[in-house]
């Protein structure tokens, strides 16, 4: 589904990604930990398209089609989706109406018209109890005075309503208490298949008990320096990220 | 070469005025009133970018047009054609005026315990003459060229009184269409609105030209609200490119009013807003506030004074801009405090995005405080669209467009929040929609 090859990123001339190689199947849960500054917000926001970040080598397949010189709509459109470390504040639009904005985009990039109402309807109610979102936290400004946890839920709501086949998480456990935590981890959980794919983006491995990965890879210095099974998470746990070095790979 | 032209325009108002004199009933009161302005208008002129206050915007380019003062009758508007400018999915009182005339087909005025009529009407008829000495002309404190020039001509306009302790049962439109049958058209529309103790009023006002040519209006509203009165009064600013407009507003507030002036500017060639409070009683409460979305070579220029002359009162200012292309945007906020106006909270804030690297933005609050117990706040920020928030729309599959608009509608939007009137905040976000050219797939 997802083939990164080679792939190396900058931002104001400073490299951040030196060479990341990544192939993601279908069906498959792969986490990326590492240390801070290590590049893993980039390699995620690189894969959904922002713009400020230059690739300056290497591809990004998806689908067999290259995203390079997709805008971050267009690549959203192709079932990209990234849950944000810091979801952004939009006053004066509620969670709802913002959602049905980006349904209403997505079925307008096939083609479709509007979602009908009730069938929106219905659909935010089933997918509002997936994440036991209470109704009144759905008329909220998007984002506006939520908590911490309150943003990472509404991301994984957004998820769940746009349903993409690939889903990036970026720090969906930072923030959280594990209340949160469990809610957060039993809705991504639902909404694996066989025909979707989830990254998980960490620093602990608290969240892989609850999302069990079936890949963990290690980022340094904008390299993935190992990979491994779920076990490698415990390792890393336990022996932190010092014994990965890029140089000593 | 531009004073030329400029003392054109000037000297042709002047000579025009006998003219205009004769076509009005020259034994009124007012007769008077008039022949003092336009000796006034002689003397002071249009305002040049030499005057502080006009530093950053120039009437040169407005003030070229051959415009003619005297407009022909011509009604040959039908509703159906005008219904689009107008706030129609709610029930008001309408006065329409077709260059400058009265169209009585398109109103709706009453005299059923409240006053909504014509100020022509007013000015005649000796039923009203104690309000009209009272209150006409009354709340402009210091005569400018522009305001002389506008009391000079002054006949038509809306007429609004609402009674002691009378609620107006509906909202009062007033609205201006230019039809383009002259080359250049010159109105100076005049509106008087008193508002009684206890007695409150709703009022809608937008100028709007149906052709390309080029209109100038120099309008002049004068509010007064007594004791505890309750006026909300919303401007619908977006007109052509062609179509210009001066707007000076005087608000007299009495002891516990409650006067709010939100203005919307999203259209017209140049338009300067000359907006004045003047809170004369204790514990009077005033709300300005403002959303300016223009792009092209558009100009809007705010202009407020906040003039705190009573203890215990408040002010509220909140002004959004957002400029694309070049155009230009001017706030200038005056807040002063008189010494005995203790215990005044006075908040300003002007906040204003620039789309484009040519579009600009000349922000300046002045606060001339007097008073030592006061509390005096006032905020200013100049930015772009921040691009974090443009990327998380657009990850979310929200087209560029569309990101950018939902970005300044959520900018502008708690201007929004203080409209009472639902229909109006509909209209407006609609409005600005439109502008955006977007379809943001909700109702806002």
């Amino acid at each position: 589904m997802l083939k990164i090859k080679n792939l190396h990123a900058s931002i104001e001339d400073k490299e951040i990604l030196k060479g990341i190689n990544l192939e993601i199947k279908a069906g498959e849960v792969h986490a990326i930990m590492g240390p801070n500054g290590s590049g893993k917000s980039t390699l995620s926001s690189v894969i959904a398209g922002k713009e400020e970040f230059e690739m300056t080598e290497g591809e990004i397949i998806f689908d067999g089609i290259d995203l390079t010189e997709l805008a971050p709509e267009d690549r959203a459109h192709k079932g990209i989706f990234l849950s944000f470390q810091y979801p952004v504040e939009i006053p004066g639009v509620s969670v709802t109406n913002f959602i049905k904005a980006a349904i209403n985009a997505h079925r307008k990039s096939q083609g479709l018209g509007d979602m009908p109402a009730n069938e929106m309807l219905k659909m935010i109610r089933e997918k509002s109890e997936l994440l036991e979102i209470d109704r009144k936290f759905l008329s909220r400004s998007l984002n506006q005075g939520f908590s911490g946890g309150e943003k990472k839920r509404n991301e994984i709501f957004q998820m769940a309503m746009l349903s993409p086949k690939l889903a990036i998480l970026d720090e969906t456990d930072s923030g959280l208490d594990i209340d949160a935590l469990k809610v957060v981890a039993n809705g991504v959980n639902k909404l694996r298949n066989k025909d979707n794919a989830i990254l998980l983006i960490t620093h602990y491995q608290r969240l892989l008990d609850y999302i069990v990965p079936d890949v963990v890879h290690v980022m340094v210095d904008g390299k993935i320096v190992k990979s491994g099974g779920k076990e490698l998470a415990y390792e890393l746990e336990e022996r932190g990220y010092d014994w990965l070095k890029p140089e000593q790979v | 070469m531009t004073i030329e032209i400029i003392m054109e325009l000037k000297d042709k108002l002047i000579s025009s005025f006998l003219a205009f004199e004769e076509s009005c009933d020259v034994d009124a009161d007012i007769h008077l009133l008039r022949s003092q302005a336009i000796k006034e208008f002689e003397e002071l002129g249009f305002p040049s970018k030499k005057e502080e206050s006009w530093k950053y915007t120039s009437l040169n380019s407005v003030l070229k047009p051959d415009y003619s003062v005297f407009p022909k009758k011509e009604n040959a508007i039908e509703y159906g054609d005008i219904k689009k400018y107008l706030v129609h999915n709610i029930d008001t009182y309408n006065l329409v005026f077709i260059d400058g005339i009265y169209s009585s087909h398109l109103s709706q005025t009453t005299h059923d315990k409240i006053d909504v009529c014509l100020l022509s009407a007013a000015l005649a008829k000796p039923k009203y003459k104690g309000v009209i000495d009272t209150y006409f002309n009354k709340a402009i404190p210091k005569a400018n060229g522009l305001t002389s020039l506008n009391t000079a001509f002054s006949k038509e306009g809306a007429y609004i009184h609402i009674h002691k302790n009378r609620v107006a049962d509906k909202p009062v439109q007033i609205i201006n269409f230019a039809t383009g049958n002259e080359a250049a058209l010159m109105i100076q529309p005049r509106n008087l609105v008193v508002v009684d103790e206890n007695a409150q009023v709703q009022i809608i006002e937008r100028h709007q030209s149906l052709t390309d040519h080029p209109v100038l209006t120099n309008s002049v509203t004068e509010i007064f609200a007594g004791k505890h009165a309750v006026v909300d009064y919303y401007k619908i600013q977006n007109d052509r490119s062609s179509a210009s407009l001066i707007d000076s507003t005087f608000i007299d507030q009495k002891a516990g009013s409650n006067c709010s002036m939100h203005t919307f500017s999203l259209g017209g060639k140049l338009t300067r807003n000359n907006l004045n409070f003047f809170q004369k009683g204790e514990h009077s409460d005033s709300t300005l506030k403002g959303i300016t979305i223009i792009e092209d070579k558009q100009h809007v220029d705010h202009n407020t004074l906040v003039h705190h002359q009573s203890p215990n009162c408040e002010s509220h200012q909140d002004y959004k801009g957002i400029f694309a292309d070049s155009s230009t945007g001017v706030f200038n906020g005056k807040i002063v405090v008189n010494q005995v106006a203790q215990k005044i909270n006075a908040f300003q804030s002007n906040n204003n995005i620039l789309l484009d690297n040519k579009a600009t933005i000349n922000s300046k609050p002045q606060l001339e405080i007097f008073a030592d117990d006061v509390k005096c706040s006032h905020g200013c920020t100049i930015g772009q669209l921040d691009k974090d928030s443009l990327f998380y729309l657009r990850s979310r599959g929200i087209p560029l467009k569309e990101a950018r608009a939902l970005l300044m509608y959520a900018f502008a939007n708690n201007v929004l929040e203080s409209v009472k009137i639902p229909e109006i905040k509909k209209r407006i976000t609609h409005e600005i929609a439109m502008k955006l050219g977007v379809s943001l797939g909700f109702d806002l």
